[in-house]
């Protein structure tokens, strides 16, 4: 049976991080955080994920206060972490926009060297002018820039994390490209697996290609399985070009789990979840969204607006803006009259469900089956509670799998490159 | 070798006249002690444990970790991430440089370590001023210490703000009203420097400690500037105890200009220290000899003598500490902890033990009002 990846994520400062149960704990002491790794280190998974904040977001002027707002920076908290762990893989989200190559580049390097080779860095990049008010270096990059920077970034930090001989002697490096222009010294030895693990997010056409032509994991949107299939086949296609092999890219979607003694009661539990996440507040704002309007004067019990969305608003600040506001009002209309649904109705029936909900023994078995269609390599999963949200996963599924020969009983390698199933990189001199 | 001014070191004092001296000490605020764990570069945390564990034992205040681009090593702050779950109470300083870092970041690092380590964190600020660290950026060219310590200063500062942005109370995890945080206790900063502008709020909650201590060598005069302003340590260089004196006055009286209470600053001696081989050097004490530039005065000698002359300074009301460099950290901190240390807290002179949890406690310092919080809320800082 072909074998599986696991990853934690995190529960973030989005409406799936449900704070208003009783069992949530803390979203920045440190021991939520280490619960966390220590869960998803327990179930033998390949790595533990952290987002990254740049500006609090905003939504008509004021900081948004209905969901997590705050979190840790992610590199400081995983070297922290790498204390508490042994063999887990410890990935940050790192802005490519609002870094510079040396430092991050030695930054991540660092990490490696600390966590003896466990370390991984998820690309991201951003354009926004309102991020940018709190960086010197300030600005708008438009979406092509985004990416050409980007991936002259990771060029750069590999130069860097090469410069290095094999026996540790440092060396001159010098890097003139269009958007970087540095010469010197770098401070660290190469790393423990060779170059720390690149991660891509996001699903888009430069988003791709860059993973394809860079990148070691994708963190990727999950949807059907018919939809997997088809980013699966697209960007394993792509590789070739590049000179990769199709097990040199591991693809890995962020999905979110709902598990009851039978399917029945896991159905409840995840409409349970959904309720407790749209919340009323949660409602209207999730529709000021795509109206790009103030519906604060709407009962969230009450129908949808009759007015139409406004598609030029800059109402929301510090999150992707919805792309068609006008076709998914419609479809919400359409929704709500058909069922005769009220704004939070509509909301938690029309926003994604939970992406697996069953019995231990259902979610196992769908998670193989994605695995063996080829629709993913393996999952990165969203828990909704900090920090217990992982605990029934790891008592409950991962010994199926393990059972089932689907994923792995003990680690077999120390770095995450060796979870992966990846080689260390060709050292280029 | 040349022995600077003061401490020919006198014989050891019996316990009778260690009791006398003790008498006559007037109410005198605590020793505070601090030692580099930084040396020849490491690559594993291992290493940078043992020594934060080594100090601890000796329940030192802090530890700080140097660094710079300009040198192979690690980044300070990770390291010292790394060494926080393995340790409990000592303190942890890593140098932050703030040239060509963004404010932002250094305010988020910093915050970080001080929630890891669950309110132990300190950073020492620190400028790039060569050529060669900035073409590593290839953002700006270099520039003289004293602008670059202007806008040291600013980034003290405005890290400083991002870590108030947040009230202590600001998480309110309201059900009945939905929110998780009351946004009026999260505060724009809105702040305009002469090289750059952070809008805020910080993305990180207001730490443990409110502000986690900021450190600042003053051996040069654009630093000393900052550091009377924004520092809640200060490092001097001196050569005697009557210069200590002098130069701690000078901080607090140049700190009470900014409006600040001198009380509030801690002023410690740096001292560069070479512990040697034998168990008390021929001719121990304070070299002009092979100065490390920036690492305060030279001192050569055993472990006793080094006790001796912290004993010295220190009941001369001179210095509020010391921030011990080895010149070994691996060969001398051992020697430190077991000899010095040991003899200083046999003489009643340092604690044994940590009566506080977080380092401003083991400094003596409060934690900061928040300067954004209501008066209703918090006594005005």
């Amino acid at each position: 049976m072909k074998q599986m990846h696991l990853a934690a994520h995190f529960p973030g400062v989005n409406s799936t991080t449900v704070w208003a149960d009783p069992r949530s704990g803390s979203q920045i002491d440190f021991a939520s955080f280490e619960h966390l790794a220590r869960t998803a280190e327990r179930g033998k998974f390949d790595f533990f994920f952290l987002a990254e904040g740049l500006r609090l977001r905003e939504h008509n002027g004021r900081i948004h206060d209905l969901d997590v707002v705050g979190r840790p920076e992610s590199l400081t908290l995983l070297n922290a972490l790498a204390a508490v762990t042994d063999r887990l893989g410890l990935a940050a989200t790192v802005n490519a926009t609002f870094n510079e190559p040396y430092e991050l580049a030695r930054r991540l390097a660092t990490l490696d060297h600390l966590s003896e080779g466990r370390a991984a860095w998820n690309v991201v990049t951003s354009s926004d002018a309102f991020t940018g008010e709190n960086f010197r270096r300030g600005g708008y990059l438009d979406r092509a820039d985004r990416y050409t920077r980007a991936a002259e970034f990771v060029a750069t930090a590999r130069e860097l994390w090469d410069s290095w001989t094999p026996d540790g002697t440092p060396r001159p490096f010098a890097h003139t490209g269009r958007h970087f222009d540095i010469s010197g010294e770098f401070t660290v030895p190469r790393s423990p697996q060779g170059h720390p693990v690149v991660i891509q997010a996001g699903d888009s056409d430069e988003g791709r290609e860059f993973a394809a032509s860079a990148a070691d994991v994708i963190f990727t949107r999950h949807g059907t399985l018919e939809a997997g299939q088809a980013f699966y086949a697209d960007v394993k296609a792509r590789l070739a070009k590049y000179g990769r092999r199709p097990g040199d890219l591991t693809i890995m979607p962020g999905v979110t789990v709902v598990l009851g003694d039978t399917d029945a009661e896991a159905q409840e539990n995840a409409t349970e979840i959904r309720h407790l996440q749209v919340s009323p507040q949660n409602a209207l704002l999730a529709l000021e969204q795509v109206w790009g309007r103030d519906l604060s004067s709407y009962d969230p019990d009450g129908p949808l607006p009759d007015i139409d969305p406004d598609p030029e608003s800059d109402l929301v600040q510090g999150r992707v803006k919805v792309a068609d506001p006008l076709a998914v009002a419609a479809k919400w209309r359409a929704l709500s009259e058909a069922k005769g649904l009220s704004i939070r109705q509509t909301v938690v029936e029309a926003t994604a469900r939970q992406s697996f909900i069953g019995s231990p023994r259902t979610v196992a078995g769908e998670l193989e089956a994605f695995v063996e269609a080829e629709a993913a390599d393996g999952f990165i999963l969203v828990p909704h509670l900090t920090p217990g949200g992982l605990d029934d996963f790891v008592d409950r599924v991962v010994p199926l799998l393990q059972e089932r020969g689907s994923f792995r009983s003990e680690y077999t390698g120390t770095t995450l490159r060796s979870h992966l199933g990846h080689a260390e990189p060709v050292w280029k001199g | 070798m040349s022995v600077s001014g003061n401490p020919a070191v006198p014989d050891g004092p019996t316990g009778t006249e260690n009791r006398t001296e003790r008498s006559r000490m007037p109410a005198t605020r605590p020793l505070h002690l601090a030692a580099e764990i930084g040396g020849p570069p490491r690559y594993d945390a291992a290493s940078h444990v043992a020594l934060a564990r080594l100090a601890e034992g000796g329940a030192l205040d802090f530890v700080t970790l140097r660094d710079s681009f300009a040198r192979p090593g690690l980044d300070a702050a990770a390291v010292l991430a790394r060494v926080a779950p393995e340790t409990a109470r000592v303190g942890l300083v890593p140098t932050l440089t703030t040239t060509h870092t963004e404010p932002f970041h250094v305010s988020s690092a910093v915050a970080t370590l001080d929630w890891v380590s669950r309110g132990r964190a300190g950073w020492h600020a620190d400028v790039s001023t060569t050529e060669a660290e900035a073409r590593l950026f290839g953002r700006r060219p270099a520039a003289p210490a004293p602008a670059l310590w202007q806008e040291a200063g600013e980034v003290a500062d405005v890290v400083a703000r991002l870590w108030d942005s947040w009230e202590d109370d600001a998480e309110i995890r309201s059900v009945a009203t939905g929110r998780f945080v009351d946004r009026d206790k999260l505060h724009h900063i809105d702040f305009e420097g002469s090289t750059f502008s952070v809008k805020g709020p910080a993305i990180v909650p207001r730490p443990p400690q409110g502000r986690p201590v900021t450190v600042i060598d003053a051996t040069t005069a654009p630093a000393g500037r900052v550091a009377a302003r924004h520092a809640d340590v200060v490092y001097v260089r001196a050569s005697s105890p009557e210069q200590a004196a002098a130069l701690r006055a000078e901080v607090h009286r140049s700190a009470a200009r900014h409006g600040r209470d001198p009380q509030a600053v801690r002023v410690l001696v740096a001292l560069t220290v070479d512990l040697g081989d034998a168990e008390t050097a021929p001719e121990p004490g304070l070299e002009s000899g092979p100065q490390l530039a920036g690492h305060g005065t030279y001192f050569r000698g055993g472990p006793v003598d080094l006790a001796e002359l912290i004993t010295q300074w220190y009941r001369a009301g001179a210095v509020d500490g010391f921030h011990l460099t080895p010149l070994s950290p691996a060969r001398d901190l051992e020697r430190i902890v077991n000899g010095t240390v040991a003899l200083l807290q046999h003489r009643s002179l340092f604690r044994t033990f940590y009566p506080g949890g977080t380092l401003r406690e083991h400094l003596g310092l409060t934690r900061p009002a928040n300067r954004y919080a209501a008066p209703r809320t918090e006594a005005a800082s």
